[in-house]
């Protein structure tokens, strides 16, 4: 049982992180890298490693994720709502 | 060129993890040290979380180093960042939802981080995973409301005092046991909130360097200008 769902946790980690790499999107792509983080946090809670899930929850999943979202901003790069208005302006 | 310098870089990086791997079976040498750990630790130490008896006992200047190569980037990170135009555009505050549901949040965000720090000798978790958890706190708010900011001298002191406080337990252990961040104050009942001797002590030192460390961090690259886009 427990076999299978980290089968399925380590498909959804390499799917993300291929994802990573194709989407077009910079938001998206730094969501999709925090889903790696996320899949890690499952795989170390099945090995039974409560104190290592955490500090990748915390900093994988967590930290990692808004500090690349913060650069992306930085960088002007952080295009949601912003994409339309741009649109409209040019 | 370059696409063959790092052809000869990918080559030479695979030949050398190849050769360890072909030295070392999986799983060998096996590290004989964690079965000793556990049978010494819980007499040893009394924390009834082994994690935390090994990050803060037995590998205390492990954690010491960790502490100080975080300084060293949010040093970094606030040399790069620091400067700001006085006139540079502030983003827009978040709506009503956003606000209140940062003020929210930040009360229990402050409850959980402190409880993860206390209990780390206890339950996993301890003073890096609440530190982070603290200043998620603090940098939610400041998400929700970007015009409101952090009081960088207040939070520098806060990170210069907790590391001073690990590093003089860690002195006071070595004057009164002759180890470094040797755990004193004697263990106490396992399991109790006010066991374990200074290791919660270290934790809480732990958690509020952190904290400030990173929500430092996030709040420097947060108020960092956004170019106009």
């Amino acid at each position: 049982m427990i076999t299978w769902v980290a089968l399925v946790v380590v498909v959804l980690m390499l799917a993300s992180a291929v994802a990573v790499l194709l989407l077009r999107s910079f938001v998206a792509a730094v969501a999709a890298s925090s889903v790696v983080g996320l899949g890690l946090t499952v795989l170390f809670v099945l090995m039974r490693a409560p104190d290592v899930a955490m500090t990748e929850a915390a900093v994988g999943a967590g930290l990692s994720g808004v500090i690349l979202a913060l650069a992306l901003r930085r960088l002007g790069l952080w295009h949601i709502e912003a994409a339309a208005e741009d649109r409209d302006r040019a | 060129m370059r696409n063959l310098a790092s052809l000869l870089f990918a080559g030479g990086l695979a030949f050398l993890l190849l050769a360890i791997a072909s030295q070392l079976a999986f799983g060998t040498p096996s590290m004989r040290v964690g079965a000793e750990i556990l049978a010494v630790a819980p007499d040893e130490v009394g924390a009834a979380n082994l994690v935390t008896a090994v990050l803060l006992g037995y590998r205390g200047i492990d954690t010491l180093g960790e502490l100080a190569i975080l300084f060293a980037a949010a040093t970094a990170a606030g040399v790069v960042l620091g400067r700001r135009h006085a006139n540079a555009r502030r983003d827009p505050p978040g709506g009503e939802v956003l606000r209140t549901g940062a003020d929210l949040l930040f009360p229990l965000l402050l409850v959980v981080g402190l409880y993860v720090i206390a209990h780390g000798h206890l339950t996993p978790g301890g003073g890096f995973q609440g530190g982070v958890i603290l200043a998620a706190a603090f940098f939610v708010i400041i998400l929700a409301q970007p015009t409101r900011h952090l009081r960088h001298s207040l939070i520098s002191w806060i990170e210069g005092l907790a590391g001073a406080a690990f590093i003089l337990i860690g002195l006071w252990a070595l004057v009164e046991d002759g180890d470094f961040l040797a755990p004193l104050l004697g263990q106490g009942a396992m399991g109790e909130l006010l066991s374990a001797g200074t290791l919660p002590l270290l934790s809480l030192a732990i958690g509020l360097k952190v904290g400030a460390e990173l929500a430092g961090i996030m709040a420097h690259i947060a108020e960092a200008e956004a170019p106009d886009a």
